[in-house]
């Protein structure tokens, strides 16, 4: 069985955000809460990368371990999913997650956050498979009609890839021997000269 | 009931990481790019992807700048303590609390009034005193076992009950917590007003300490209205109570506070060298283990107070009951007490409204009881 993750290459991603912007629209997002985010590090300065992040997925995810109503739960294909109908938002999956992949609807007011939403690796949730309730609560189960996460498929640079670990660390490790490795590299310092400085 | 392997997770960060570091080898690079753009593989950017890993805040174009943030570590060490130590040594407190004093019931039985029941009692708590010590002990007992559904239920209740009956108790336990944490903090209040001037230490203390309280053996040593046990509880139940109290606020709105940050600022000056920069994120991981820490410890000598004032012990419970005790168990633990209000002309003692004892008998009584009212 795929063993489902993310990888960011950080030589490709160009902070276009259009992964952000596909995640928001596929599953229709409420405002303020995202679940995929880019970061940049050293933003405008020589030596600029960008990273696209949302949930990981994690093996023995901390979330889950920390969760008073332990909603938390894998698919088959190694994807953290979560049961809205239990959680009941107390904030400690986001204390816990190394990525800050959880999000709340709101926060503050009495300690009332509402429901924890987070990257769903586009297969939904606690709820039976491409219903309405499984789209309103957690959105588009794309897994089960047979796609990838709209992000990476999104992509225009590639940069981010989302899939079976073994075939998305073949890309990886294909476009690393095809580029070179280094700053002899293809891409960024091909594309301008100078690398970027 | 702990998951310590924080070995598999790091699956997920080995991937944004360690393949990174791999491929990135020309971040940073500049200078050498431009000086032998031909060569291959000469730095793989440790340093830029070991900041990341150590936590360095980059920029983001969405509202949350704490999103910035590529990798947070030290939600590892929280879930580390308060899965592991907290929950371990938390429940082996309390567990053993309640053994200890299963024991102690074996072996010493009820502490008995000696000179059995005299019929006769004195107003010991007033109704305002008794309605802030309930609404103290309520709010505290309800806020308690919710915090403890929070660490321990998923354990426990949730296997007897199932998923969805534990989720609905625990969201509802949750808005009690937050709620009832207002009445805790005005009882507090409260019963610092009312009681604190009969908790200051005391010469009596000191001999009632050696005589061990009298839990051991028939001698009961003389005190005033409360005992140095008491007076000791009630100094835990203030402290620990401001203290769950404070931390509980930056609990209930997050993100919003620099209590840590600030304490930590002020014990530094006392020669500690503890962190000052401490991220929202941290704060809140921080209050979360501090609240959780001191209200474990509290509820453990709760417990035993708990005991001492209901099947511990004789004649203890109608203090905070009706109000008024017996004068014999009244002689017995708080004998200065006794004569202080009989000096003042206020012991006031009145039949005891619970038939004891026959008529003559309590007649017979009298000279135990003193001047009687009227
Ligand atoms: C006095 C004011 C208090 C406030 C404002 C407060 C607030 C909170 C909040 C906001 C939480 C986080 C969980 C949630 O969202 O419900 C919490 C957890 C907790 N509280 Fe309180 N609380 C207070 C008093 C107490 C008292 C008196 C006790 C114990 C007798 C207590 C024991 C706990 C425990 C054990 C947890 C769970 C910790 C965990 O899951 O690791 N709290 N409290
Ligand atoms: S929410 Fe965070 S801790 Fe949980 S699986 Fe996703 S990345 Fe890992
Ligand atoms: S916010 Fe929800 S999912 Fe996260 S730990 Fe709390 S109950 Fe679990």
């Amino acid at each position: 069985m795929a063993r489902m993750k993310f990888l960011c290459d950080a030589e490709r991603c160009i902070e276009c955000n259009a992964c952000v912007t596909a995640c928001k629209n596929e599953h229709e997002v409420p405002w303020g809460v995202n679940r995929r985010r880019v970061v940049t590090i050293n933003d405008g300065k020589p030596g600029e990368r960008s990273l696209s992040v949302a949930c990981m997925h994690c093996s023995d995810a901390p979330c889950m371990a920390v969760c008073p109503v332990d909603c938390f739960f894998y698919t088959e294909q190694g994807v953290v999913l979560h049961n809205k109908d239990l959680c009941i938002g107390c904030g400690y999956c986001f204390y816990a997650c190394p990525f800050g992949a959880p999000q709340y609807p709101q926060v503050g007011n009495f300690g009332s956050r509402g429901k924890m939403d987070k990257c769903t690796f586009c297969a939904g949730g606690a709820a039976d498979a491409g219903s309405d309730e499984e789209f309103k609560k957690y959105g588009r189960n794309r897994l089960a009609e047979g796609k990838l996460p709209l992000c990476a498929e999104m992509c225009s640079t590639k940069a981010l890839l989302a899939g079976d670990g073994d075939q998305v660390s073949n890309i990886y490790r294909e476009r690393v021997v095809a580029r070179g490795f280094g700053s002899g590299a293809w891409g960024w310092s091909k594309a301008y000269p100078g690398g970027g400085s | 009931m702990t998951r310590q392997t924080p070995i598999k997770w790091m699956g997920g960060i080995c991937l944004l990481v360690v393949l990174l570091v791999i491929g990135s080898a020309s971040v940073q690079t500049t200078a050498y790019a431009q000086n032998s753009p031909e060569v291959l593989g000469t730095d793989a950017q440790t340093e830029f992807w070991r900041a990341i890993r150590q936590g360095e805040q980059g920029t983001v174009s969405i509202p949350d700048k704490n999103a910035a943030q590529l990798i947070q570590s030290e939600g590892d060490n929280w879930r580390a303590l308060r899965n592991g130590p907290l929950s371990v040594y938390g429940a082996q407190a309390l567990i053993g609390m309640v053994l200890v004093l299963a024991i102690f019931f074996l072996f010493r039985g009820r502490i008995r009034i000696d000179h059995g029941w005299s019929g006769w009692t004195v107003q010991r708590f007033n109704e305002v005193e008794r309605f802030g010590h309930w609404l103290l002990a309520g709010s505290f007992i309800i806020l308690g076992l919710t915090g403890l559904n929070m660490l321990y239920g998923r354990y426990f209740l949730k296997t007897l009950i199932g998923d969805s009956a534990f989720a609905t108790i625990t969201a509802w336990g949750k808005i009690a917590h937050n709620y009832l944490a207002f009445a805790f903090m005005i009882a507090l209040v409260l019963v610092f007003i009312m009681w604190v001037r009969h908790n200051f230490p005391s010469r009596t203390d000191i001999n009632w300490l050696i005589k061990g309280g009298g839990i051991i053996g028939p001698s009961h040593p003389p005190a005033k209205k409360f005992n140095l046990g008491q007076k000791i509880i009630f100094w835990l139940v203030l402290l620990c109570g401001i203290s769950i109290s404070l931390t509980g606020i930056a609990l209930l709105f997050p993100f919003q506070t620099t209590m840590f940050a600030d304490t930590f600022a002020l014990l530094n000056v006392f020669g500690f060298n503890l962190p000052t920069a401490v991220t929202p994120i941290q704060e809140m991981q921080y209050a979360q283990l501090w609240h959780s820490i001191v209200s474990v410890a509290l509820i453990v000598v709760v417990i035993a107070h708990i005991y001492i004032g209901s099947i511990g012990m004789e004649g203890a419970f109608a203090a905070m009951g009706s109000g008024r005790v017996d004068l014999n168990w009244a002689k017995e633990h708080h004998s200065l007490w006794v004569e202080e209000l009989d000096a003042a002309g206020t012991l006031n003692a009145e039949r005891d409204s619970v038939d004891r004892l026959s008529k003559e008998e309590a007649v017979k009584d009298e000279a135990v009881k003193g001047e009687p009212a009227e």
